[in-house]
């Protein structure tokens, strides 16, 4: 009995991983490659061709998804790590009300809060209007239907993934270390680019992670903010599914998203691991 | 304790060290910190200077206010009120990096991210010293603490002494002109400590540098300082040599606090050739020599365990002399211990050196006297 514990204990997990995620993802792997269409059914083919549609069609809005992902990353860790920094060292008893207030946006839904910046951002809407009304912005000014608008969005959104895993980092940085730098002479410049900086790196290493994969495969962002211009993979693999019933190329494009992500996230992981991140800092 | 040590160890019967003007200079320093929007003192107008090349401690327990002393000594801290000097220039207000002083922390905080010679190598690299001479300091200072061949390894894969050796060689390689050590032998076992403690001597030895050294351990104290500072709430209490401090201290807390003291409370009944005889009961009597106290003052009176002598009868001559009753006989190896309840209700702990077959041995119960030298009671201040 013993000895079973630890498989008792990944059990109702590992059944639950295997139903929803595993299964469809064989299921949607089998779709990818039949041919047919919605009326008559799907027959199994073994037709790669889905896969040369999906990206001979779709490859501006793979980079373009890439790009709007690399993006939003980045302008996520520039938000995210002066706020981590402040909460975590100069936090001081409110900590956690801070850290609460990051997270506050998330009792609201995710669509709901897309939406309502749509009516904030509106062409003459509570922003824009006065301020066109006032001549501070010219007539023809828009933010809606903007790559702008659509990272600004993939930015809003995720920057609380950003900011929990650096703040984790920072948080861990034992003080005495701050002060061990100090007392050889570094300043304090360069006690954060030497010491506490090369420090957190595994924290920006695991937000990265955390906002690039979702920002790149999201299209409620794309589909409320931004306009045609702006159709992200996600729009596509949705539009596929449910507007174009072609189930074969949509599972496709989803599968070739995945792989292209989870190759990005290794090159990622070997490239910048933290091991190489923190060897490079050390000097 | 070699006899060298002890040598070194009554520095304040000794001429000045080296130079006149002290590596470290302490004028009315006071420490205030603000708790829940109370006031609270923790280091309480302190005044010390420390020559160069001393090893001195800042002994007494959590809470005394020695480690915050320390800090501002390294510059972590701003006296309240008060001046901190190094070798004559004022440098109350400098940050830490200006200061050239460093300082070995009590759990090393060595950067977990660079290997060894990184983590020496650190002071040296933020002075833009030249790369060469890095290597040449870096490499002398790992031999010095006996860690050359593991410059590639990172902290967490070094044991407790070496990871204390780290943090020495990475303080050590800058040539400051004093060294802060924070306790840094309190997370080694017993017999780590005692092999580093000689290691930190010769080190210092040398070097040639100022140690400054906190510790809560009378025994790392006594063995190691020139001069030793005894600190408790916020102030020193006697400031003096190893042996000065354990044979003559000042106050009752020095007393309690180093080593083991038997404290007795009497009123003088006579002063008798330069010699103030304080009445027990039972016809005890207690001798003080030297003390400028006259008939009728009430006095408190120290002595160490180990130079009280038990025996059955009554001892003769001009002593110190005591009539209890043994409670508790525990045999320690070098010594065993006895404890004696006086007619007063005092408890005093008496060592015997088990030298030779004790013939003085005394059972629970016996009743036996006590004496002591006249010139090993100390009046101390309340």
């Amino acid at each position: 009995m013993k000895r079973l514990t630890p498989y008792l204990l990944v059990l109702p997990g590992g059944l639950w991983l295997l139903a929803f995620l595993v299964v469809p993802i064989i299921f949607m792997a089998s779709v990818s490659t039949q041919e047919g269409d919605v009326v008559n059914g799907f027959v199994q083919t073994f037709n790669v061709g889905n896969y040369v549609q999906a990206i001979g069609d779709f490859h501006t809005q793979f980079l373009r998804s890439a790009g709007y992902g690399l993006a939003g990353t980045a302008i996520a860790i520039l938000l995210a790590y002066p706020m981590a920094y402040w909460i975590a060292f100069k936090g001081g008893a409110r900590k956690s009300t801070y850290l609460l207030l990051v997270l506050l946006p998330f009792f609201v839904s995710f669509v709901l809060r897309t939406v309502s910046w749509k009516f904030m951002l509106a062409d003459d809407g509570i922003l824009l209007g006065p301020l066109k009304a006032i001549g501070l912005l010219p007539e023809d000014f828009h933010v809606l239907q903007t790559t702008a608008a659509v990272i600004g969005g993939l930015v809003y959104n995720y920057l609380a993934f950003m900011v929990l895993p650096i703040y984790v980092a920072l948080e861990r940085v034992d003080h005495r270390l701050v002060e061990a730098a100090r007392d050889l002479y570094a300043s304090r410049l360069g006690t954060f680019t030497k010491v506490v900086l090369p420090l957190s790196l595994p924290g920006v290493f695991a937000g990265v992670l955390m906002t690039f994969v979702p920002m790149t495969a999201d299209y409620v962002n794309a589909a409320v903010l931004g306009g045609p211009e702006n159709t992200m993979i996600g729009n596509v693999i949705q539009t596929q599914y449910l507007v174009g019933n072609d189930y074969p190329v949509g599972a496709a494009l989803s599968l070739t998203l995945m792989a292209a992500t989870l190759i990005g996230v290794f090159a990622y992981a070997r490239a910048l691991g933290t091991e190489n991140v923190l060897a490079a800092a050390a000097r | 304790m070699t006899d060298n040590q002890v040598g070194v160890g009554a520095a304040d019967t000794a001429a000045p060290l080296v130079s006149p003007v002290p590596a470290i200079e302490l004028h009315g320093v006071v420490k205030e910190y603000r708790v829940h929007g109370e006031l609270v003192q923790a280091v309480k107008g302190v005044t010390l200077a420390i020559a160069e090349g001393e090893f001195f401690s800042l002994l007494g327990p959590s809470g005394c206010g020695k480690t915050t002393t320390m800090r501002m000594i390294a510059g972590f801290e701003d006296p309240t009120r008060g001046t901190v000097s190094l070798h004559g220039g004022d440098v109350t207000g400098v940050p830490a990096d200006k200061r050239d002083v460093n300082m070995v922390f009590q759990s090393y905080a060595l950067f977990p991210h660079m290997n060894v010679w990184e983590n020496v190598a650190f002071g040296l690299r933020r002075r833009k010293t030249p790369e060469a001479e890095i290597k040449r300091r870096v490499g002398e200072m790992l031999a010095i603490v006996d860690l050359t061949g593991r410059e590639r390894r990172r902290p967490r894969e070094l044991s407790g002494g070496q990871q204390q050796r780290v943090a020495l060689a990475r303080a050590l390689v800058n040539r400051p002109r004093a060294l802060l050590l924070d306790e840094p032998l309190g997370a080694l076992d017993l017999k780590l400590r005692q092999a580093m403690q000689t290691e930190l001597k010769r080190i210092q030895r040398e070097v040639g540098i100022t140690f400054v050294y906190v510790t809560h351990d009378q025994s790392e104290a006594l063995t190691m300082s020139d001069r030793i500072a005894v600190m408790n709430n916020g102030e020193v209490e006697q400031l003096a040599g190893p042996r000065e401090i354990y044979e003559r201290p000042a106050t009752a807390f020095v007393a309690g606090f180093i080593g083991t003291s038997n404290l007795l409370t009497g009123t003088v009944d006579r002063v008798d050739d330069g010699c103030a005889v304080l009445a027990l009961g039972d016809g005890g009597r207690v001798l003080v020599a030297g003390s400028a106290h006259a008939a009728g003052d009430t006095l408190q009176v120290t002595v160490r365990p180990e130079k009280i002598t038990i025996s059955a009868e009554r001892p003769s001559g001009r002593v110190s002399a005591a009539r209890g009753t043994v409670e508790d006989v525990s045999y320690l190896g070098t010594y065993t211990s006895y404890a004696v309840r006086l007619p007063e209700g005092t408890e005093v702990t008496v060592f015997q050196q088990n030298a030779f077959d004790s013939s003085t041995t005394a059972e629970p119960g016996d009743s036996v006297w006590l004496s002591w030298q006249p010139h090993h009671s100390f009046a101390i201040g309340s």
